[in-house]
């Protein structure tokens, strides 16, 4: 084993390992021991990992098994890790977000009984997802998949006496797991159709397939690449919250605010879009599949961030940002922009995890009130949160020179170059839905760190279901949190500023993701347009003030000030006016009801009918017990025969020997 | 003792665990319950060292028999007392010594009347468990295969619940009646070859009217074991009503023989009637995967909803087993020792509750997680297991099947991967109701957390089922040249004419 290779060893084990000795001895421990242990190796990661950032861009890649699970047949099953410089940046981007989320947990979750337990888990996530991102197969990339599915299971309840959690987390799991479902057929059509499980070898074979056909409903000849590609497609709409499978993601929110940062903003619910952009040579030949991305991500980029604007729940506007977000770079896999898609994968998980943080931060400062209505001027009383939230707002919604306009604009550019069927709706979904994230943010922005102090306005507080007092009374002040969730904020803000400006030019158009990424420029030329437009990323930030996305941004911007602040009659009046609408953005387009109505209560109803009615009655009530009714009926009758009386069976003898004697006779 | 280690290992592994049994039942009543308890331990120790030997000197690269011993028992009818075992026998041996030893430390204080024939009883049953893997002649296998049915029966009839003696009789009769039509099927052969022997009927030829005929009567004595969609429904009822151990000893070993009996017996005996009915076998499997798990959803009763899920699972070993591939086979394979451990631990996790508040009742329970924590994190390890998560044991069969099942048709793997939905649906919606949320009543906010000798025995459970999820290859590397013999001789054709 090499040296690198060993680093690649302990970057998952690590976080692993103090995972597992905080879960077992946690409860024995010291309080500090939690973030003590968890901190170090999670640290330790990070370190390791730019090591092997530096050492990819160097041009030292890595393929190799690190051992056999099983092997079956003629196919071998192994764990293994393929480092370039996608999954290399991506390991950088998932141990530093979760090390800034580790420090800042100290402080968040300070006062919780499950303290060591939470940093167990978070630990235990950065492994499952280092796991799936160093992946150089579809066996290992789904144990992966899994596996932070698990933790997010376990975090989203981890207040488990509380029955929305638990109501949200058991939701989490099984619409993921719809998912998985398509995603493991489409591993099992890999294996089948292309012979391996391996990327390399999957990759190297896939075009002699490029014209294969698949007959999947007798009588239909399904192009093969674009049947696989829409399976895996569904794992990543389950992974990455695309509708019709974002159900689960604003209920995600009932977990502890760190995770929401950290699994359900920056990293795990990205792991979809990671995995399409690892898939790009498969889908590639399919502009079939493309074409489904993109619809399925602009309709989640425009219609989601739809429901952030009604939103009062500090985080579910910020959840409902993240899916709008989530849905661009679903966009940008469709126009074939893979990098593009990466690249805003990577600011967002910085602006992301600094605006749920920052969240977390005033939630705190608020005494756990989370309700955006009863905030207002805490920027009088919590500098660094809102001057930090300011930076994450601003990169969210694409001001130039910030990280989040070198990757949003550059989706929209990419998209406007797409010719696949779709793109027209793409672009205007991306574009109008600029305009919404600038509305739907700053109305936030504006209600928390602006205008009346208007917790001094409402009673005092109000009382949650299990009696415990939340909120600020009207002579409460809020207070700036400790500098364990400042230090994060300040660390995640730096890059939010500024990683978009140094890293576009290599990673979009120089030679970063080369071999990583692979796009038929001569079917989906959008990156390649988008190479000759660019001329620096000065000029891009200069060049964007006169441009559209910047104009509906600013208007955005002024629009909610308005209402929010100059005129805040203004939207209870549109609501009065708009209820129709507005009650469908409420009752979130009626998915929750649904899926409730049509496939909870089916299910049970099925399950119930098949039960009371096959097991009970046709099973059980016809045969089994149907027999044994039979049976002793039939001996009701042959009991009559055994009376017990000799006379009677004496008679019977005689009439046998007299049938029998008779019949010999004859013959 | 060497010599004989190293040729009667298989008759040491069947008659020391039936010799312990005998000899703590000579430990009469309760008033020695301190001596059986012990005794009955150190009978399941030493018969679970004594079948390592088969894992260390097995020989993993020869698929056909091995550990043979053979003795003639009754010369006139050409009867032996003929033992041996393959790559899938040794796993399912070890199992079942590994099984009787977590059977017996879970029954330590649980038990309390009748101690001795408690523990003699499962002995017993493990040692003939153990008989039935490794006999190689008809007759023996037969004998080993209905005396193993008595000690079960005891079981669930002396230490069982309410409505034990309608579950008793539903259980002797519907594995009684199977049996009957395979000792019919075994006095055809024997009428055909004049022997016992089991290789003599894997070299029979057969014409496929005939072949159909006997694979149906092994079928009937099978299927009712697994147990296979329609003839299931003696499970939910034996397992609420057996003792825990009845019913973890049930769901890990017995269900698993009716399996071994179709790779054993019914398959390579008959293989040109197991192709042509396999469409058949399919379709019940994957009735019994997709059928079951929406039943298990509606369970109000936790064994139950345990017993329907381990129907479910059991479809996935049979459907592996006929789609006759290797990744299939290799996978049903897996997926019989896997659930071994998972719904062993999850019996016994509901009897863990069981114990401290004498219902089973998922509706009597609630907040479980906050008064039992220890407890509450194994069981949902085990309840994730259950779902088939990647690095549990539980994942590696299913995804193995579903793999194998997608190189024959993509709808066998479409229908068998809706587990992965509803494995979650009613595994995970139990665990919510009855670990999660606020504590539900007094009786929950009484509950202790586990003690010492029950944290040993899910530990145990736990370490396997991560051990085997992160590392089967030592369990693949075992079957893998037995799969592969066993797949050759299914592939040809064993109709008149043909060899």
């Amino acid at each position: 084993m090499t040296f690198m290779q060993k680093i690649y060893l302990l970057i998952p084990l690590l976080p692993l390992l103090a995972a597992i000795i905080i879960g077992l001895f946690g409860r024995v421990l010291p309080r500090f021991a939690a973030h003590l242990f968890t901190i170090t190796g999670v640290g330790a990661s990070f370190i390791l990992s730019l090591l092997v950032l530096q050492d990819v861009m160097a041009g030292h890649e890595y393929n190799g098994a690190v051992y056999t699970w099983l092997t079956s047949g003629h196919t071998s099953f192994e764990v293994g890790f393929l480092i370039d410089s996608l999954s290399a940046m991506m390991m950088v981007v998932v141990t530093f977000v979760s090390l800034m989320v580790h420090i800042y947990t100290i402080g968040y979750m300070a006062e919780d009984p499950g303290y060591s337990r939470f940093f167990s888990y978070i630990s235990l996530f950065t492994f499952s997802m280092l796991m799936l991102v160093m992946s150089n197969n579809f066996m290992q990339l789904f144990f992966g998949w899994e596996a932070v599915g698990l933790v997010s299971y376990l975090l989203i309840g981890f207040w488990y006496t509380r029955p929305t959690a638990i109501y949200a987390n058991l939701k989490a799991f099984l619409v993921n797991r719809v998912g998985d479902f398509g995603f493991l057929l489409g591993i099992a059509m890999v294996l089948f159709f292309l012979g391996s499980l391996d990327y390399q070898a999957v990759f190297a074979v896939a075009p002699q397939f490029a014209d294969a056909s698949v007959e999947i409903i007798p009588g239909w000849h399904w192009s093969l690449m674009t049947v696989i590609c829409l399976l895996l497609f569904v794992g990543a709409m389950g992974k990455s919250a695309q509708v019709p499978l974002h159900v689960w993601l604003p209920d995600s929110m009932e977990g502890p605010t760190p995770i929401s940062a950290l699994i359900h903003a920056a990293t795990m619910v990205t792991a979809g879009i990671f995995m399409v952009a690892r898939m790009s040579p498969l889908f590639e030949m399919s502009t079939t599949a493309l074409s489904v991305v993109m619809v399925i991500g602009a309709t989640t980029a425009l219609f989601m961030g739809f429901l952030g604007i009604i939103q009062n729940d500090i985080k579910r506007v910020v959840a409902y940002s993240t899916l709008s977000q989530l849905g661009y770079m679903t966009v940008a896999l469709g126009a074939s922009a893979y990098s593009v898609a990466i690249f805003h994968l990577m600011t967002h998980a910085f602006f992301k995890a600094l605006l749920f943080l920052g969240a977390g931060s005033v939630i705190m400062g608020m005494h756990h009130d989370q309700d955006i209505r009863n905030m207002g001027n805490l920027k009088k009383y919590m500098p660094i949160t809102w001057i930090t939230s300011l930076i994450g707002s601003l990169a969210l919604i694409g001001t130039p020179f910030l990280s989040g306009f070198y990757s949003k604009d550059s989706i929209i550019e990419a998209v406007s170059f797409s010719h696949i069927p779709g793109s027209g709706y793409a672009y205007f979904a991306v574009l109008t839905g600029v305009f919404v994230t600038a509305y739907y943010s700053f109305r936030m922005y504006f209600k928390v760190f602006h205008g009346k102090e208007q917790w001094r306005e409402v009673k005092s507080g109000h009382h949650d279901a299990d009696g415990h007092h939340h909120g600020l009374g009207p002579h409460d002040e809020p207070h700036e949190s400790s500098w364990v969730v400042t230090l994060p904020l300040i660390a995640l803000a730096i890059p939010s500023l500024l990683i978009g400006y140094f890293t576009i030019t290599p990673m979009l158009f120089g030679e970063f993701f080369h071999g990583a990424i692979v796009v038929n420029f001569v079917l989906h030329p959008a990156m390649h347009e988008l190479a000759k437009d660019f001329e620096g990323a000065t000029a891009m930030a200069l060049h964007s003030f006169v441009s559209m996305p910047f104009l509906l941004a600013a208007s955005g911007v002024a629009l909610s000030w308005y209402f929010t602040l100059k005129r805040p009659e203004i939207p209870a009046m549109l609501q009065q006016r708009f209820n129709g609408i507005y009650r469908i953005l409420e009752n979130k387009y009626g998915f929750d009801a649904f899926n409730d109505k049509f496939f909870a209560g089916g299910a049970r109803l099925i399950g119930g009918k098949l039960w009371q009615i096959g097991d009970v009655q046709i099973i059980d009530g016809f045969f089994v017990n149907g027999t044994a009714n039979l049976i002793g009926r039939i001996s009701l009758v042959i009991r009559q025969l055994q009376t017990g009386l000799i006379y009677h069976y004496a008679f019977a003898m005689i009439i046998g020997v007299f049938l029998l004697l008779t019949f010999f006779m004859k013959t | 003792m060497q010599q004989m280690l190293d040729t009667n290992i298989l008759s040491l592994s069947i008659w020391v665990p039936i010799l312990a049994g005998i000899l703590v039942l000579f430990t009469g009543d309760d008033r020695n319950a301190h001596i059986a308890r012990p005794l009955a331990l150190i009978g399941s120790l030493s018969s679970f060292l004594v079948t390592l030997p088969l894992y260390f000197r097995f020989d993993k690269n020869e698929g056909d028999f091995q550990f043979q011993e053979g003795y003639n028992w009754i010369p006139s009818f050409n009867i032996h007392y003929h033992l041996g075992v393959d790559g899938i026998a040794v796993p399912l041996i070890l199992l079942t010594s590994f099984i009787t030893v977590i059977v017996v430390l879970a029954g330590w204080e649980v038990i309390q009347k009748r101690v001795a024939q408690y523990m003699a009883a499962f002995l017993i049953m493990s040692g003939l468990m153990i008989g039935v893997f490794s006999a190689l002649d008809a007759v023996l296998f037969y004998v080993f295969w209905e005396a193993m049915l008595i000690p079960m029966f005891l079981v669930i009839g002396v230490w069982g619940g309410p409505n034990r003696v309608y579950a008793t009789i539903k259980f002797f009769l519907y594995t009684l009646l199977g049996s009957l039509l395979m000792l019919v099927a075994f006095i055809y052969l024997f009428h055909h070859t004049h022997s016992f022997e089991l290789i003599d009927y894997y070299t029979l030829q057969i014409p496929l009217s005939v072949q159909i005929f006997i694979f149906i009567a092994f079928f009937m004595a099978f299927a009712v074991k697994i147990p296979m969609w329609p003839v299931h429904t003696w499970l939910p009822d034996a397992h609420v009503e057996a003792p825990t151990g009845g019913s973890v000893v049930l769901a890990a070993i017995m269900l698993k023989l009716g399996a071994y009996g179709f790779l054993r017996y019914a398959m390579p005996i008959a293989p040109d009637a197991a192709h042509y009915l396999s469409g058949f076998m399919i379709t019940l499997s994957l009735i019994a995967i997709v059928y079951i798990a929406f039943v298990a959803l509606v369970q109000q009763d936790m064994k139950k909803l345990i017993a329907y899920s381990s129907i479910s699972h059991m479809g996935f070993v049979t459907l592996g087993l006929f789609i006759f591939n290797e990744l299939g086979m290799e996978g049903g394979i897996v997926q019989m020792i896997s659930h071994g451990f998972i719904a062993g631990a999850m019996f016994l996790c509901v009897g863990v509750l069981y114990d401290r508040m004498h219902s089973r009742q998922i509706a009597d329970y609630g907040g479980v997680a906050n008064t039992m924590p220890t407890f509450a994190a194994f069981a949902v390890l085990f309840a994730m297991a259950n779902t088939g998560l990647p690095g549990t044991s539980g994942f590696v069969g299913e995804f193995l099947v579903i793999l194998g099942a997608m190189q024959e048709n993509f709808w066998f793997a479409f229908f068998a991967a809706t587990t992965l939905i509803f494995g979650a649906a009613y595994t995970l919606w139990m665990v919510k109701r009855v670990f999660y949320g606020e504590v539900a009543n007094a009786h929950v906010a009484a509950l202790q957390d586990l003690n010492r000798r029950e944290v040993l025995i899910l530990g145990l459970l736990a370490l396997m089922v991560l051990g085997f999820g992160l590392y089967p290859a030592p369990l693949t590397e075992m079957t893998h040249a037995t799969v592969t013999h066993l797949l050759s001789h299914l592939a040809q054709p064993k109709l008149p004419g043909t060899i």
